[in-house]
């Protein structure tokens, strides 16, 4: 049976974020106070097969354990057949443009 | 002397480096789909946007069937020599110790800087003297060179710094200006600048040369 998961993938503590330093320069001029310690990361949607080896995955190709750290979120008994329809909350996962990576 | 300049989809600067090899030796491309390096003597791994940098740059092309045998190449002894996107992908591939983060500017960033030589104990560099300058183009938007701060103090003990920015000219916030760095035998080296790009007066530079002509030397038989 397949299930889904959601990998979080952050910039470890004390590595500098550029893009997060910049999200956080930004609010106070759009009017949102309060705001701080700002940082960006990204997110892989996915479905695997029960037993698959995630945190392999992530060790490695979805993370670089060097600069990153990433957590992994599975949502058990969520068959790939037939619940995209009718379950509402995966209803909401688009298949959509990868977050674009500048390098 | 044989080189082979590695092309992945999304490669961009693959057509410069074969030129830069043509200076001091015979090149050609070697597609990311071959698995056998048709016995050349020294590998160069060029900048662009392989994979189009999807996930982290350098991340997907690591995967490349070419990249096993450049494993073995580099395992034997051959020299490797990564540049930018060659540098990231190598780095992925764990074959050089640190990591490539974006640039702490957020920009992209395209200028001619000058980098010193740390070391002349690699296969880049061999022809080179310690704390010469060379004056190459830099253009990358992920060239912030990592490394916690352990692993730089090992690295700069065992030599293994082999290029830095010459003082404040780090374009990107690379820890300890770091711009190039090498594994611990020296034959596979990597650095964000494009030496390739500084091989003939007309573009502003030669000094590039400096590093083919280092590998040539460091690839041909030992003289009899």
């Amino acid at each position: 049976m397949a299930m889904k998961a959601r990998v979080l993938i952050r910039p470890k503590q004390g590595i500098l974020d550029p893009q997060g330093k910049a999200v956080e320069r930004a609010l106070p001029a759009l009017g949102f106070a309060g705001v701080s310690h700002v940082r960006v990361g990204r997110m892989v949607e996915l479905e695997a097969e029960d037993g698959a080896d995630l945190e392999g995955l992530c060790e490695k190709l979805l993370a670089n354990p060097l600069v990153e750290d990433y957590e992994i979120e599975t949502v058990p008994g969520t068959s790939s057949e037939g619940a995209s329809a009718t379950d509402p909350s995966s209803a909401r996962i688009r298949p959509g443009v990868p977050g674009s990576e500048a390098g | 002397m044989r080189f082979g300049v590695v092309q992945f989809p999304g490669s961009c600067d693959e057509r410069d480096a074969v030129l830069a090899c043509e200076r001091v030796g015979e090149a050609r491309l070697v597609w990311h789909e071959e698995a056998d390096l048709g016995g050349v003597d020294a590998v160069v791994i060029p900048g662009g946007f392989s994979y189009g940098d999807y996930l982290r740059a350098g991340a997907i092309a690591r995967f490349a069937p070419v990249m096993d045998a450049v494993h073995d190449f580099a395992r034997a002894g051959g020299p490797v020599l990564g540049i930018c996107n060659g540098f990231q992908v190598l780095c992925e591939a764990a074959m050089l110790p640190g990591a490539l983060l974006a640039n702490d500017g957020l920009r992209f960033v395209c200028r001619q800087v000058e980098i010193e030589v740390a070391s002349t104990a690699t296969a880049a560099t061999a022809g080179c003297t310690i704390g010469e300058r060379l004056s190459v183009p830099v253009k990358h938007m992920s060239g912030r060179w990592f490394a916690p701060p352990g692993l730089l103090a090992e690295l700069e003990a065992e030599g293994r710094v082999v290029f830095r920015y010459a003082p404040g000219q780090n374009p990107n916030g690379s820890v300890g200006d770091v711009a190039g760095v090498a594994n611990e035998h020296g034959n596979v080296v990597g650095l964000m600048p494009h030496p390739e790009h500084a091989v003939d007066p007309l573009c502003g530079s030669a000094d590039g040369l400096r590093l083919f002509e280092s590998l040539l030397r460091s690839a041909a038989p030992a003289p009899a």
